[in-house]
C-alpha cells in the first residue's frame, strides 16, 4: 500500500452536554490509501460517523471538541489548517455522501444548477461548469441529462437523487470520497446499483472511498479494509474478508453472528387452517391504484412475510386490514366475518384480536405516557381482559416476557433505547391478548444485533402465545428463517407467494430473483462470488473493470468447499463454476459509463438473479422507485 | 446552580420524593421562574386579599396630597408610591386594582382558550363538514377590528366585567382555534395515533389523551402572552370609557388616567404599568418552564438542575 492518502491518528472527540461529557470517540486511528475502499462498520451511537465529520470540519463545537489527535490529508495535519483552508479542501480534495440525499439537496433550485454550484464555487467558468454537469450526469447514470438538469430534486427518485449527489461530489475530482450510510434508505435493488456505481467510479477515477455503514452486506460488498467501532473505540481493524472469517474481538462475532438470514429455514408443515382470508381487496387514491385486487390467505399460528419494494403495496395491505384505511374494493374475512364491512361495535371487538406493532416505536409510542399507561392503555378500552387492580402486576408480567424489568414500568419512551422500546411496542399488542400481530417493517430501523433479538422475541412468543403474524419487510434475508410462507408484491400486485423454502431455493418469478439477488450477503466471498458471476454472466465484461487491481481476495472466487457451512444453505446452483453466459443485453452494458442506453437508465443491474443458471436478463425488474 | 440539589435520577425510583416535592425542586433549578412564581403569587394574594384589607385606604382622597411624588417616607407606607390626581394612595390602588384586573384578564384567557382549543380540536380531528365550517368562524371573528367589535358589544351591553371578559374572550378566540387544529392536524397523522386507533381507542380517548396532552404546551405558552394583550386590551377599553367603570379601577384604567399628568406626576401611568410589565414577564418566564417541566423527553434538565433551559 501506497502512503496514506488521509489519515486519522489517535483521534478523540468529546461533547460536552448538560448531562456531563460523552466520549463520541475514544483515540481513533484509520487511514485511507488511494484507490482503497475502507468501510468504518458500526451501530447507531459507535460513533461511526464522528472521525469523518471531524474531517470535513462538520462538527459543531462547541458543544462538541477536539481533544486529542491529528488529522492528515497528504501528510499535512488540517486540524491546524485555517477555515478557509479547510473549506477550500472540503468538495475539492475531499467529498461526501449522505444517507438522506432528499434533505442534501436544496428544493427550490435546478439539480444542474446545484451541480454546477459546486464546481463554481470552486473558481469553474459557468459555462465549462454546465457542460461538465452534463458530463456527469450521464456519468452516474441519470436518463437524459439535459432535461435531467432543468429538474427539481422533488422530480427525482430515491435512487436517482442519490446519484445526483455522488455526481456533485464527484464534480471536482475529489481525491476521498466519504460516504455516510449511502443506501441505508433505498431499496435493496437500488442499493445494489448504488453500490456498483459507486465501485465503478472509484476504479475509474482511483480516489479514496470511505464507506460509513451499519451493514456487513455492505462492507462485504465493496470494502476492502473494514474497521469496526463500539461505543467509540475500534474494535478490530483488518481485510473484509479476514474480519468476517476470523474475527477476534467479541463484538464483531457478534455482530456477525447477528446477520440475519443465517438459521435453519422453518420446517414445512401442512397449512392451516385459515384464520384469515382477503379475498380480491384493492385499494385506489384517485386514479392511483395502489392494490390491483390481491388475496391471500394466513393460517392458523403462521407467519407470512410480505416483503417487497417501496410502493410495492405491502404496507397499504396492513394498513388496509387494521381498518386505518378503508378498502375501495374486496374482502377480509377473519372467522368468517368480512372485516371490511363491520359494523363499528363488531370492529371495536375485532382491535384486540387483530393488532400492530409498527416499524418506528419512537413515532409509535406516546413520548408523554409512561411505559404503565402505554400498556395497560388498551385495558381501559376493552374493559374485562384484566382487572383493574391487577393492572400493575400484569404490565410487570408483560415486561418480564418481553425481556424487560418490572422498574421500567415509571420510565417514559425517550428513556429507552429502540431495541427496548420496540418490546415495549410489543407488550402493548400482546396487552390485548390478539390473535393476529400485524409487523410493518418492525425491525427495519433497529440494529443488527437488536434486529436478531427482537426476532428471536417474536418468534418465542408465536411458540407460547399460538400467535400468526403478518411480517412486512422489505429485506428478504430478515424473513428467511423467521417466516412460515413468504408474499412477494411489486406495484400493487402479488408477484409470487410460497414456502420460505419455495422462494428462497427456487424462486420462479424473476423480480423475486431480483431481490434475492440485490440483497446482501455478509460474507464478502459471497459475494465476491455473486460479482464474478455477474460478470461472468454479463459477457466480456467491462475492460476498465477487468485490468483495475483488485486485492487478492476479491479477484479469485474461492472455491464453493472453501464455505460449506455458509454455502450450503444456498441453491447448490448458487455459484456454478461456469454459468451459461447469455449474450449482453442491452441494459447490462450500462456497467460501463458512457455507454448506458438512455431508454432503460436505471435498470437494476443485478435485475436477473446471476447466480442461478435458469435466470434470464430481467427485463421485467425496473427499479421500483427508480 | 449545579451544586444545589443533584436529583438526578429521581425519577428512577419512584417513591422517592413526592410529586409535590419533585414540582418544587423543578422550579428550584430554574431560578428566573421561581421568582416569577413568587411574583405571581403576590400577586394573587393581593388580588385576593387586598380589596377586603385596603378598599377603605384606597378610595379615601385626600386633596392635599394630589400628584404626590414617590419615595416620601414620611408619610405613611401606602403612600411610599405617591398619590393620584386626587391624593389617593397609589400603592394601595395598585393592590387593589389587582383583583379585578386579574379577574379579567385570566377570565377572558381561560375562556377564549378553552373555546378555542375546543373548537380547534374539533377542526383537527373531523374531516367533514365541521372541519370546513369552524375555520370559517375564526376568519369571521378575526375579519372584524376587535376594538370595533368591542365598542359594539360594550354599547350594547352594559360595560361590566363580565361582559369585558366576553368580548375580550371572543376576539381571542381564533388564536387558539387556529394553532389547535394546525397542531391536530399534524399530530393525529403519527403514529402513536395509528396504535391507539388499532388498540380500538374512542375518539374522545384519542383526542384527549393522546392529542391534548402534545398540543397543551403550545397554547399554554400562547396564553400566557395573551395575558399581556388582555390586560392591554381591557386598558384600551377603559381608555375609551367603555371599559371598567370608576370607582372601580384597573391597572389598565390607571394608567389611561395618569396619561393627562404624565409631565407633572410619571408615577401615576408609570407604578400601575410596571405591575402589568412585571406580571406578563413573570408568566412568560413560568411558561417557559413550565413546558419544559410537563414534557417527559426535557424534564431532566430542570431534575439534573444543571445547564439554563434552552
Amino acid at each position: 500500500m501506497a502512503d496514506p492518502l488521509l489519515e486519522i491518528r489517535d483521534l478523540s472527540v468529546t461533547f460536552d452536554t448538560a448531562r456531563g461529557p460523552v466520549h463520541a470517540v475514544k483515540h481513533v486511528s484509520w487511514s485511507v490509501g488511494p484507490g482503497e475502499v475502507l468501510a468504518i462498520l458500526g451501530e447507531s451511537g459507535s460513533g461511526k460517523s464522528v472521525s469523518s465529520s471531524a474531517v470535513l470540519d462538520l462538527i459543531d463545537m462547541p458543544p462538541g471538541r477536539i481533544d486529542s489527535g491529528e488529522i492528515l490529508f497528504e501528510g499535512r495535519n488540517i486540524l491546524e489548517m485555517s477555515k478557509a483552508e479547510r473549506r477550500r479542501l472540503n468538495g475539492r480534495r475531499i467529498a461526501m455522501i449522505f444517507q438522506d440525499p432528499l434533505s442534501h439537496l436544496n428544493p427550490v433550485w435546478t439539480v444542474g444548477w446545484q451541480v454546477e454550484e459546486t464546481m463554481v464555487l470552486h473558481g469553474t467558468p459557468r459555462a465549462e461548469a454546465k457542460a461538465e454537469t452534463l458530463r456527469l450526469l450521464a456519468k452516474v447514470g441519470i436518463p437524459d441529462p439535459a432535461a435531467a438538469a432543468e429538474k427539481y430534486p422533488h422530480q427525482f427518485s430515491g435512487g436517482q437523487r442519490q446519484r445526483l449527489m455522488i455526481a456533485m461530489a464527484l464534480a471536482l475530482k475529489p481525491d476521498v470520497l466519504i460516504a455516510d450510510e449511502p443506501t441505508t434508505a433505498l431499496d435493496v435493488t437500488v442499493q445494489a446499483q448504488i453500490l456498483g456505481l459507486l465501485e465503478e467510479l472509484q476504479k475509474e477515477t482511483g480516489m479514496a472511498l470511505v464507506i460509513i455503514t451499519h451493514d456487513l452486506g455492505v462492507v462485504a460488498e465493496i470494502a476492502q479494509r473494514v474497521v469496526v467501532m463500539s461505543k467509540g473505540e475500534i474494535v478490530e481493524a483488518g481485510s473484509a474478508a479476514e474480519v468476517y472469517r476470523n474475527p477476534q474481538h467479541p463484538y464483531t462475532r457478534r455482530l456477525i453472528a447477528a446477520a440475519p438470514g443465517k438459521g435453519e429455514i422453518r420446517a414445512e408443515a401442512e397449512p392451516p387452517a385459515p384464520v384469515l382470508s382477503l379475498q380480491n381487496v384493492s385499494k385506489k387514491y384517485g386514479a392511483f391504484t395502489a392494490l390491483h385486487g390481491i388475496s391471500y390467505q394466513l393460517g392458523e399460528g403462521e407467519t407470512l412475510a410480505i416483503v417487497g419494494e417501496s410502493g410495492s403495496g405491502k404496507s397499504t395491505t396492513a394498513r388496509l386490514l387494521l381498518r386505518l384505511e378503508e378498502a375501495s374494493g374486496g374482502r377480509a374475512l377473519y372467522r368468517g366475518r368480512d372485516l371490511f364491512a363491520m359494523p363499528p361495535k363488531e370492529l371495536h371487538a375485532m382491535r384486540r384480536d387483530i393488532q400492530m406493532v409498527f416499524q418506528d416505536p419512537t413515532q409509535s409510542l406516546n413520548p408523554r405516557m409512561t411505559v404503565f399507561q402505554l400498556i395497560s392503555e388498551g385495558w381501559a378500552i376493552h374493559p374485562g381482559i384484566v382487572e383493574k387492580s391487577r393492572w400493575k402486576a400484569r404490565v410487570a408480567e408483560l415486561l418480564r416476557e418481553v425481556g424487560l424489568s418490572e422498574e421500567h414500568m415509571h420510565r417514559h419512551p425517550h428513556q429507552f433505547s429502540g431495541g427496548q422500546r420496540q418490546r415495549i411496542a410489543i407488550a402493548r399488542a400482546l396487552a390485548l391478548e390478539p390473535r393476529i400481530i400485524v409487523c410493518d417493517e418492525a425491525v427495519s430501523a433497529l440494529d443488527v444485533q437488536v434486529q436478531a433479538q427482537v426476532i428471536e422475541l417474536l418468534a418465542r412468543l408465536r411458540a407460547s402465545h399460538g400467535l400468526s403474524y403478518i411480517f412486512i419487510a422489505h429485506d428478504l434475508p430478515v424473513v428467511r428463517d423467521f417466516a412460515d410462507r413468504v408474499l412477494v408484491m411489486q406495484g400493487g400486485r402479488i408477484v409470487e407467494q410460497g414456502s420460505v423454502q419455495q422462494i428462497f431455493e427456487a424462486p420462479r418469478e424473476a423480480y423475486t430473483r431480483a431481490l434475492l439477488a440485490a440483497s446482501l450477503d455478509p460474507d464478502p466471498e459471497v459475494q465476491a462470488r455473486r460479482r464474478a458471476a455477474r460478470k461472468r454472466e454479463a459477457g466480456a465484461a467491462p475492460p476498465s473493470a477487468a485490468s483495475a487491481p483488485a486485492p487478492s481476495h476479491r479477484s479469485a472466487p474461492a472455491s464453493p468447499a472453501a464455505r460449506p457451512a455458509r454455502c450450503g444453505r444456498r441453491n447448490p446452483a448458487a455459484a456454478p463454476p461456469h454459468p451459461p453466459a447469455p449474450p449482453p443485453p442491452a441494459h447490462r452494458r450500462g456497467r460501463r459509463p458512457g455507454t448506458r442506453s438512455p431508454a432503460a437508465p436505471c435498470r437494476p443491474r443485478r435485475g436477473s438473479a446471476p447466480r442461478s443458471p435458469r435466470s434470464r436478463p430481467s427485463a421485467t425488474a425496473p427499479a421500483a422507485s427508480a | 446552580m449545579s451544586d444545589l440539589h443533584p436529583v438526578s435520577g429521581s425519577r428512577r425510583d419512584p417513591g422517592a420524593p413526592g410529586p409535590l416535592l419533585r414540582l418544587l425542586k423543578m422550579l428550584w433549578a430554574d431560578k428566573p421562574a421561581t421568582c416569577a412564581a413568587l411574583f405571581l403569587l403576590l400577586v394573587v394574594l393581593c388580588a385576593v386579599f387586598g380589596p377586603m384589607l385596603l378598599d377603605a385606604v384606597a378610595s379615601k382622597q385626600n386633596l392635599r396630597g394630589r400628584n404626590a411624588p414617590p419615595f416620601d417616607l414620611s408619610q405613611p407606607w401606602v403612600m411610599w408610591l405617591g398619590g393620584d390626581q386626587l391624593g389617593r394612595p397609589l400603592l394601595a390602588r395598585i393592590v387593589t386594582a389587582a383583583s379585578n384586573t386579574m379577574a379579567i384578564a385570566t377570565g377572558a384567557v381561560l375562556a377564549s382558550m378553552t373555546i378555542g382549543t375546543a373548537l380547534g380540536l374539533a377542526a383537527g380531528w373531523s374531516r367533514g363538514r365541521l372541519g370546513q365550517a369552524i375555520p370559517r368562524l375564526a376568519d369571521v371573528i378575526m375579519s372584524f377590528p376587535s376594538l370595533l367589535l368591542a365598542v359594539i358589544v360594550l354599547y350594547m351591553l352594559e360595560p361590566s366585567v363580565g361582559n369585558i371578559i366576553l368580548v375580550l374572550a371572543i376576539t381571542r378566540i381564533p388564536v387558539y382555534l387556529r394553532t389547535a387544529r394546525a397542531e391536530v392536524l399534524e399530530v393525529r397523522e403519527r403514529m402513536f395515533v395509528q396504535a391507539a386507533i388499532v388498540m380500538g381507542a374512542s375518539v374522545p380517548r384519542i383526542v384527549f389523551r393522546h392529542i391534548l396532552p402534545v398540543i397543551l404546551p403550545t397554547l399554554v405558552t400562547i396564553a400566557t402572552l395573551d395575558f399581556a394583550f388582555v390586560m392591554l386590551a381591557e386598558s384600551a377599553l377603559s381608555f375609551l370609557g367603555i371599559g371598567i367603570q370608576p370607582p372601580e379601577v384597573t391597572w389598565g384604567l390607571m394608567v389611561a388616567q395618569g396619561r393627562p399628568y404624565l409631565t407633572t406626576a410619571w408615577g401615576l401611568s408609570f407604578w400601575p404599568g410596571l405591575a402589568i410589565i412585571l406580571t406578563t414577564l413573570s408568566l412568560n418566564l413560568l411558561s417557559n418552564w413550565m413546558r419544559i417541566a410537563l414534557d417527559p423527553a426535557q424534564r431532566w434538565r430542570l431534575e439534573t438542575g444543571g445547564k439554563k433551559n434552552g
